[in-house]
């Protein structure tokens, strides 16, 4: 059966046998390069009209339905308007931050993708510290977005970024502790490790309650790292009018804009990685004519399945909640978010110790 | 007891949002049946409006061109933006009495607003909303409205 894996690992055997030393990896490096390009292309343009039908229908509305067959090129058109229209730059503005900002948050997103495992042996580089570069890199965005807000030299613009830095530094607690819990359970900070680790069953089914909370925990806090409602004060339309991303227009705003859909991308896709199992299969049991099933089903359908769900709960979540004020963002992180996800850190690992996960 | 009132604080607060989140859940599962969007242009022969509908103030005029309005004015004084104007004349009766009457009834349908104050002032139920909604014309004094027909008179029997 042609795999994802077998087409990798051809392509990678024939620029061997095919060209000297340093060719091969160049050639792998541009390869790559495209395939990601055209992924963010895809997931922008895929994300955004998700993220409408879902809105509209959680709203009781069609959502967009004029533009080809079931609306589905709206947002093919809304891009070319994006690239004709004019990138301007405030006279006031820093203009070398002003124009470097948009690149900076869509480069991280687009390096955070490397440590992910799309499909069965699929990955860009399965890097030791797997998770910890996660982590890592996911927090640089927020330079990105602090350079953007300070040089727009717009006092709305600054406030959202501050809100922004803030908001980041505090969440990424809570979300490190939640990742831990399952690298604690892992023993290893390799994503391929942690896959192969739910062969037998997903996380969230061996981990009992404390995974439980600390899937709900990671899930509050990368909604609120990626900047999304309910959690959206560094945007706040209706008080900062569009916060970091006021003054930017054209291609340079529509970066911004698919930066952050990436980002919900690349943090439901950690989600699912470290949560139900990546590309792993849903197994019960061993050796029952239900797992033959779930086999035959691709290892890159899984992944994004799953990733998709992900993405359609946080969805969910702008849809139905109200907005929270910045000092009930902090609260809830302070008071509530670390404290459980310190305890339950514990519980975690006093699980693994004893050995009563599955 | 802190410890208990944080535990409940917490798991009420997730009980909330999961009770908010079913509604929603429920509404993107059942959006073919349940959804209100009307797409106006395409079905302009099947369109159904709000009983409530506000478009525009009309006054009905039964089938020998008689109104019900006295020409009180009790609708333009309960007008906040003046958008009713009504100019009086006065009929001289058979018996040789004068009678106050209406001769235009001046609507500017640029300025109101729809807020329903006039109907609901109006003592004979002279005037109601109408349903329709198209109201773009080319040039701006086609929204002044006389709203009583030529040639009509008041309904006997209406004082």
């Amino acid at each position: 059966m042609p795999s994802l894996e077998n087409i990798a690992n051809n392509i990678h055997q024939w620029l061997n046998n095919n060209f000297g030393a340093p060719w091969p990896m160049l050639i792998e490096f541009a390869i790559v390069g495209l395939c990601i390009i055209g992924l963010f292309a895809m997931l922008g343009l895929v994300l955004i009209m998700m993220e409408r039908k879902v809105s509209a229908w959680m709203q009781l509305r069609l959502g967009p339905n004029r533009v080809g067959p079931v609306g589905m090129f709206q947002t093919a058109a809304d891009t070319l308007k994006l690239i004709v229209k004019e990138g301007m730059t405030p006279a006031g503005a820093d203009k070398f931050l002003f124009n470097l900002a948009p690149f900076i948050v869509m480069i991280i997103a687009m390096v955070i993708m490397a440590p992910l495992m799309f499909a069965k042996g699929l990955q860009m580089w399965d890097v030791n510290i797997g998770v910890l570069f996660f982590t890592a890199i996911s927090s640089v965005s927020v330079i990105g977005i602090l350079m953007a807000g300070w040089a727009s030299n717009n006092k709305y613009s600054l406030l959202g970024a501050m809100r922004s830095g803030a908001q980041i530094v505090s969440y990424e607690l809570s979300a490190g502790f939640a990742i831990l819990a399952i690298v604690i359970l892992t023993g290893d900070l390799k994503i391929s490790t942690i896959v192969n680790s739910q062969a037998d069953g997903w996380w969230i089914f061996k981990g009992h309650l404390p995974i439980w909370i600390a899937f709900v925990i990671f899930m509050i806090a990368v909604t609120a790292e990626t900047n999304r409602a309910p959690f959206d004060l560094a945007e706040a339309e209706s008080e900062l009018t569009a916060g970091f991303h006021t003054e930017y227009s054209g291609m340079k705003f529509a970066l911004f804009f698919l930066a952050e859909y990436v980002n919900i991308f690349v943090v439901c896709a950690l989600g699912a990685t470290l949560f139900l199992g990546g590309w792993q299969p849903l197994h019960f049991g061993t050796d029952t004519q239900f797992n033959q099933w779930m086999d035959y089903i691709p290892s890159s359908l899984w992944f994004m399945g799953k990733t998709f769900f992900l993405i359609f709960v946080i969805m969910w979540f702008r849809w139905t909640f109200p907005r929270l004020r910045i000092d009930q963002l902090l609260n809830l992180e302070w008071k509530y978010l670390l404290p459980i996800s310190m305890i339950n850190l514990l519980l975690v690992t006093l699980m693994a110790i004893m050995g009563w996960h599955f | 007891m802190f410890l208990v009132n944080y535990i409940k604080d917490v798991l009420s607060g997730i009980k909330s949002l999961a009770t908010g989140m079913k509604v929603t859940g429920w509404y993107a599962l059942h959006h073919r049946k349940e959804k209100i969007t009307q797409q106006y242009p395409d079905n302009k022969d099947t369109l159904v409006l709000p009983e409530r509908f506000r478009g525009e103030v009309v006054m009905p005029h039964d089938e020998h061109n008689e109104h019900a309005c006295t020409g009180c004015t009790a609708c333009e004084l309960a007008c906040p933006n003046a958008t009713i104007k009504i100019v009086t004349k006065f009929d001289i009766q058979p018996d040789g009495k004068k009678k106050k009457a209406i001769d235009k009834f001046v609507y500017h349908l640029e300025l109101c607003t729809f807020c329903n104050l006039c109907i609901e002032a109006c003592p004979t139920d002279a005037i109601k909303m109408a349903q329709t909604f198209e109201h773009s014309v080319f040039d701006r004094t086609n929204l002044t409205k006389i709203l009583n027909k030529p040639g009509s008179k008041i309904r006997e029997g209406i004082e």
